[in-house]
């Protein structure tokens, strides 16, 4: 909490004031303006990795990432610019044109607001395919997917779970999301608190139980209803949301606003919930 | 962050120090930690003045507790115990966190006065971020607490032996509330062993697989008159029983409320029908009154919150409909513009202490537990968690967990070369009570002497056939942490269709 005087600031033209100490992300939220974004979550650090948020600031030479800005008093901010609106879509272009974004939503729709072409770097643009890695029954990797954004390594890290089981390993097209050595999962330091699965915006990282349903053509997230809940385990007080399909648990969540935990949750919260089903 | 574990747990390799105590001693510890401060003049004299009683014989009483006695009692270096209390004192805000490694001894609610002596000695504790934290092992320990399920308290901690509170109660349930206290569990089973309790109600409790000296504790179970379990699973315990009612489950397929530690009542909320005959708790509770002749309706989780609040002060202002728009509120929370309570003592920074007398002092000794190292059970055994598994397993057991080990008696390497044990060995593992086999986990993390395992999988290893069912007589908490064991290696299992040395 601050007691430090709110800031005012122009976004497309209207005055918003935000507490001090706030984002230009935030700033836009309040203006009603909506910002693609790809590696923020508002339960982790600004990693400032894609770019795709982007603004122009007036009296900046560069483009500013809105997420990690902070806003001052003053700021004359443009989010629908020509400069934002080409910067978006190359971002939106190069990601695409290298990894199969098939099951991020938002990016399509954001690629088709900005009018991002992937497809017209060829088929010589550099993507990654390899199989899937399924190492266990909780979640699987799917490098196709990745856009190298960190959030999970700062999930993994120290964000929330101080785990450090994952890190950047390699450069350029070869830059992977890896455990230490390229172990397996089980036999890395992973904790399977699943804390990288949930913030994950491209399905690179999934849940099994997502990933089966898919493979068999069941998964229906418009089917599906979120209830909120507390776990069931531990005193902690985790708040869990339950998406259910045909009467069966598929998936747990966490919100992110919660003020216990923010959005995190260990093995048990996360995965331990089959003994509902009967097993 | 400092750990005070007999055992290098991930906790304490992420802890800037780490205490290795020996199992038992942390009330030399602690007051050693205490007398340390007071000597070096960290304590808040302020504070103790105002707000508390009976620092003067606390100050007597830890007196002989020099860092070099604590040392060779608790195994902790001096400069370990002087490094801790100097941060601790000098810290502008700490907490003490602790769970059943301070409470499954003979003397529990000893060790949690002597944290609670250390805050009182500091000032930490009632203001903003400071304070004594016992972290909750289950979602809704400290709700049923809050409930009455204690057998001296009605709902919200009011006194059972109060005519006042009792005649409130009295008016809303129609019926008369007997004036002395019940039994806890662990006298519960002692009753039952003199046959003054014959007939047990258990919900939602597997017994028969979680009680110290566990064979003892299914034989009371089996020999009762009459036993009702009302569980989700057909657990040990139910097994046992002359009738068993499938109940749905808690947090995901019935109404209600949970508290968590910090006190913060949340709500569960029913996400999946139950299976089969499975119904609601309060379902059951309801029908069953009804065949007793007494009609309770069938009460919403809404309806019975309403009657708690207008029956507990603590909850009185935690609306249903608060709880759902706010999220949780911690107690006390007296009225509905009240915004709850982050913290309990606030009353003690209070001028008038809020009307109270002070917080007092408590003098502990050091004990060590009941059970003595002997050249027959030359070995102290330890039990606690895994971080994927939960208790005895009954709701964790069907997690497909790729980092689950299964059951294992955990040795440190010099304890395991002497024994001429290899991770992976079968090992016989006996206590005064019993015997069980067990695979053999060699750790580096354990101290010599010192040997750990879990409980989670009495289907496969029946754990507490060891442990020792000394108790605490004021909490009733049995001294799951510190049994006497000896450990023998068994000999190989040589398969019978090995293959032959011409490859046949």
């Amino acid at each position: 909490m601050s007691d430090e005087t709110p800031v005012r600031l122009s976004i497309d033209g209207n005055e918003v004031e935000v507490p001090a100490g706030a984002s230009v992300l935030d700033a836009c939220n309040a203006a009603g303006v909506e910002t693609p974004t790809l590696c923020y979550a508002e339960n982790l650090t600004p990693v400032n990795a894609c770019r795709v948020c982007v603004v122009e600031q007036e009296g900046a030479r560069t483009l500013v990432p809105s997420c990690s800005r902070q806003a001052e008093d003053g700021m004359v901010i443009e989010t629908d610019s020509d400069r934002v609106r080409h910067s978006r879509k190359m971002v939106l272009e190069f990601l695409g044109s290298g990894v199969d974004l098939s099951q991020a939503p938002d990016l399509e729709r954001w690629g088709a607001r900005y009018g991002a072409r992937p497809d017209r770097y060829g088929s010589g643009a550099e993507r990654i395919e390899e199989d899937i890695r399924i190492q266990d029954d909780l979640y699987i990797r799917d490098y196709d997917k990745c856009v190298l954004c960190y959030k999970c390594v700062e999930a993994c890290g120290d964000d929330a779970q101080h785990t450090f089981a994952i890190a950047v390993a390699g450069r350029g097209f070869g830059a992977r999301i890896s455990t230490e050595f390229d172990t397996t999962l089980p036999d890395s330091a992973c904790v399977y608190c699943g804390n990288c699965v949930a913030v994950c915006p491209t399905n690179a990282l999934q849940f099994k139980t997502e990933f089966d349903l898919r493979q068999a053509d069941r998964w229906k997230p418009e089917e599906q209803t979120v209830t909120r809940t507390v776990c069931s385990y531990c005193g902690v007080g985790c708040n869990l949301e339950l998406h259910v399909q045909d009467e069966t648990i598929v998936k747990v969540t966490s919100p992110h606003d919660h003020e216990v935990t923010s959005g995190h949750l260990c093995i048990k919260g996360r995965f331990g919930w089959q003994y509902v089903h009967g097993n | 962050m400092f750990c005070v574990d007999p055992r290098r747990t991930s906790s304490a390799k992420f802890a800037d120090l780490w205490l290795g105590l020996t199992v038992g001693t942390d009330i030399a510890l602690a007051n050693a930690i205490g007398r340390h401060i007071i000597a070096n003049g960290w304590h808040d004299q302020a504070f103790i003045d105002h707000s508390t009683t009976g620092f003067e014989a606390y100050r007597e009483s830890v007196e002989p507790y020099t860092l070099e006695h604590a040392s060779a009692i608790t195994g902790v270096p001096a400069s370990a115990i002087a490094e801790l209390a100097e941060a601790y004192a000098t810290a502008e805000t700490a907490q003490i966190l602790w769970t059943l490694g301070i409470t499954e001894h003979h003397n529990a609610v000893d060790n949690v006065l002597a944290l609670c002596n250390l805050a009182l000695l500091t000032g930490h504790v009632g203001r903003w971020g400071s304070g004594l934290v016992p972290l909750r092992g289950q979602n809704n320990v400290q709700g049923g607490g809050d409930m009455g399920a204690l057998p001296d308290r009605l709902p919200g901690f009011q006194d059972v032996a109060d005519p006042d509170a009792r005649a409130r109660f009295e008016a809303v349930w129609g019926a008369s509330i007997p004036p002395d206290p019940g039994i806890h569990l662990t006298l519960m089973f002692e009753a039952m062993a003199t046959r003054d309790l014959r007939a047990v109600y258990c919900i939602g409790e597997n017994p028969a697989d979680s009680e110290a000296d566990v064979a003892h504790a299914r034989k009371l179970l089996a020999d009762l008159d009459l036993l009702v379990v009302q569980d989700i699973f057909l657990t040990t315990t139910a097994e046992l029983a002359d009738v068993v009612f499938p109940a749905s489950v808690g947090w995901a397929e019935s109404e209600g409320t949970v508290t968590s530690s910090e006190r913060r009542v949340q709500r569960v909320r029913a996400a999946v029908p139950p299976p089969g005959d499975a119904r609601d708790d309060i379902d059951i509770i309801a029908a069953l009154a009804e065949r007793m002749g007494a009609d309770w309706g069938r009460p919403t989780a809404n309806e019975l919150w309403d009657e708690l609040r207008s029956l507990s002060p603590l909850h009185q202002g935690m609306s249903w409909e608060r709880l759902e728009s706010e999220g949780g509120l911690q107690w006390p929370c007296p009225s509905e513009d009240h915004p709850g309570s982050p913290f309990l003592h606030g009353w003690l920074w209070e001028d008038d202490l809020g009307g109270r007398s002070g917080a007092p002092f408590n003098v502990v000794v050091h004990e060590g537990p009941k059970e003595e190292l002997t050249d027959e059970f030359p070995l102290r055994l330890t039990t606690g968690r895994a971080l994927d598994s939960f208790n005895t397993g009954v709701q964790s057991g069907s997690l497909s967990s790729p980092i689950r080990y299964g059951e294992t008696i955990d040795l440190s390497p010099a304890d395991a070369d002497r024994l001429g044990i290899v991770d992976g060995d079968r090992v016989l593992v006996s206590s005064v009570r019993g015997s069980i086999e067990m695979p053999a986990r060699v750790q580096a993390d354990l101290p010599t002497g010192l040997t750990f395992t879990t409980f989670h999988f009495p289907e496969l290893v029946d754990v507490n056939l060891l442990t020792n069912d000394a108790w605490d007589k004021k909490s009733g908490t049995a001294e799951f942490k510190a049994a006497s064991v000896r450990v023998e290696r068994l000999p190989f299992e040589r398969s019978t269709a090995q293959p032959g040395p011409a490859g046949g």
